[in-house]
């Protein structure tokens, strides 16, 4: 009897994790929206806050996110791709070389976000002159991304390696066949790195506070401090007393951001099944 | 333009100082190695602009004071991380206690549980999870289960709490990567023990797991490593007062907590004291990686 039970019991504890888990994720999300979107409207989106961000919108904020990930994401895409390039195409798969450079991603990929905020901070606000400013969060998010980025990168260039072999076979030179044939045929993979990479970008936090800084003002220019989404969140809920209908309306919206990403990545590359971690 | 002569005669992989090359090609090559260069500078500059900025404070101190002082208040010259090295790793290794073996089950539902459309699905959810910032993890630790801890155990803001964001956040790391473990085994394990009359449960449990142990503690290893840099939600969570991890509702304060907290205004020694702190959270990641290294199981597909 004792025995017969078993296998009942064994489906039975898998299924109630994966129930558990989607239960989870369900009341968070349900949490967070349920206070949030009656708070959301466009008023709210294109006022400045007011009170500490207790009262008003986010406009400012939203304008900032914008400009850091934009930063970010520019200055990550030419380093992503010219290291994936690299990768694929300037070394073979098990020289020195590759390893170096593959294993060097790797440890920066587990860099913890607070570590890129302070390596950020003495980088690019104090030896490089810009202070707290969004070029500065940027260039840090650039780098926290950088891995990532390239890694989805490379594969996606090594799953056209017959593309890549034709054009050598027609006897074209190596700058062609990575210009005009490997990276238009890798870009949907190119662009879902990214994607990737905007949705650590515009979830961090702890890599920011101390780079784009807090400042709430409209930025003038990628000089100037600006907060993002995230940052004006964190700050609501922990400094400001009574932030908290304003912050779940900011979680809203960015929640919202993260799920059109989220959209976006598997659209754009769900057929390959890959790992969105 | 370069005669078709010399296109057609070089050999596939161009070498640098090989057979004739053209200007255009030299500066691509040459600009190919520098994005590689790039890429290996990247993560050398990270790691040595923390060891450039925690100098003052270890020549100031020493390394010894960080170990054996007993408090932290690194204005008056106390620089104890022991405190909150200890609450890391508590906080990190509960985290991973509750979120290893439900990532592990969630892996193997999608495995050999679920069909293709409800793998999928169940794929899609944990990609949304890995996906909510932490922030909004941390808002909601600190409006719905703060409250609840408190009610029960005051003053709510606790270790506890942290463990239970924290395994949230850290449970799509995991299962996902252990999801790409086990399916890197061949079918032939499975179902050949099936074929011999295995049980599913048996044959999950015996056969299977155990077979791919080594990609299983790589993809905890790699939740682990989250787990102890994961800061703000931790942060919002944890009550952030310097002391031992004593009882599950204690308020304890974590390394990059630590770092995130006092960065705004620390000037000189203490805010090179708080370099030193992410150089010993660097220094606990860089032994799971070394550790991941040694136990190696797949590679994380993107980590």
């Amino acid at each position: 009897m004792h025995r017969n039970l078993r296998p009942f019991v064994n489906d039975l504890v898998v299924r109630a994790a994966v129930a558990a888990v989607v239960l989870v994720l369900a009341a968070i999300v349900m949490h967070v929206v349920t206070r949030g979107a009656a708070l959301v409207s466009w008023d709210f989106l294109t006022t400045a806050p007011r009170a500490a961000g207790r009262a008003g919108g986010i406009a400012p904020v939203l304008v900032s996110t914008a400009a850091v990930t934009g930063v970010a994401l520019a200055a990550a895409l030419p380093l992503a791709v010219g290291a994936a390039v690299f990768l694929v195409e300037a070394v073979g798969p098990h020289t020195v070389a590759a390893r170096l450079t593959r294993g060097c991603l790797g440890v920066l990929a587990a860099v913890p976000s607070i570590v890129f905020g302070l390596a950020g901070n003495m980088i690019f606000c104090d030896w490089l002159g810009f202070g707290f400013s969004i070029l500065a969060g940027g260039l840090t998010l650039a780098l926290m991304i950088l891995p990532i980025a390239a890694c989805v990168a490379e594969t996606t260039l090594r799953m056209h390696g017959e593309d890549r072999r034709a054009g050598y076979a027609l006897g074209l030179p190596q700058r062609r066949i990575v210009w005009s044939i490997m990276l238009p045929a890798a870009a949907p993979g190119i662009f879902a790195g990214l994607g990737l990479g905007f949705g650590r970008a515009v979830a961090e936090s702890a890599a920011l506070i101390f780079t784009s800084g807090y400042v709430v003002r409209m930025p003038d220019s990628v000089f100037d401090s600006g907060r993002t989404l995230a940052v004006h969140i964190l700050d609501l809920a922990m400094n400001v007393p009574g932030g908290d209908g304003n912050a779940f309306a900011t979680a809203t919206v960015l929640l919202a951001s993260v799920a059109a990403v989220v959209a976006l990545f598997t659209a754009l590359d769900g057929k390959q099944g890959r790992d969105f971690v | 333009m370069t005669s078709s002569q010399t296109i057609i005669s070089r050999p596939p992989r161009i070498r640098l100082f090989r057979g004739p090359l053209a200007l255009k090609d030299a500066v691509f090559v040459v600009v190919l190695w520098a994005s590689g260069v790039l890429a290996i500078g990247a993560m050398a500059g990270v790691l040595i602009v923390l060891a450039i900025g925690s100098a003052p404070a270890l020549t100031e101190a020493g390394l010894g004071a960080f170990v054996a002082d007993g408090d932290w208040y690194p204005t008056a010259g106390e620089y104890g991380l022991v405190a909150m090295v200890a609450a890391t790793l508590a906080v990190s290794a509960g985290a991973l206690a509750v979120a290893g073996p439900l990532g592990i089950l969630c892996a193997v539902y999608i495995r050999y549980y679920a069909g293709d459309v409800a793998g999928a699905a169940f794929r899609v959810v944990l990609m949304t999870l890995a996906a909510i910032p932490s922030v909004v993890y941390g808002l909601w630790g600190m409006t719905v289960l703060v409250p609840h801890i408190a009610a029960w155990q005051p003053p709510g803001t606790s270790l506890l709490a942290g463990v239970i964001v924290l395994s949230i956040m850290v449970l799509p790391t995991v299962a996902v990567l252990a999801e790409a473990g086990l399916r890197q085994l061949p079918a032939s394990l499975y179902l050949g023990s099936l074929a011999l009359g295995c049980a599913r449960h048996a044959a999950i449990k015996r056969i299977v797991l155990s077979s791919a142990k080594g990609a299983v503690a790589a993809a905890c290893m790699l939740g682990l490593a989250r787990a102890l840099g994961e800061t703000m939600a931790v942060l919002m969570v944890v009550g952030n007062a310097v002391a031992m991890p004593d009882s599950p509702f204690a308020s304890v304060r974590t390394l990059p907590a630590n770092i995130a907290l006092e960065m705004a205004y620390a000037i000189d020694v203490h805010r090179s004291a708080l370099f030193v702190s992410g150089l010993f959270l660097m220094a606990m990641v860089g032994l799971l990686l070394v550790l991941r290294r040694c136990w190696g199981g797949a590679d994380a597909p993107q980590s």
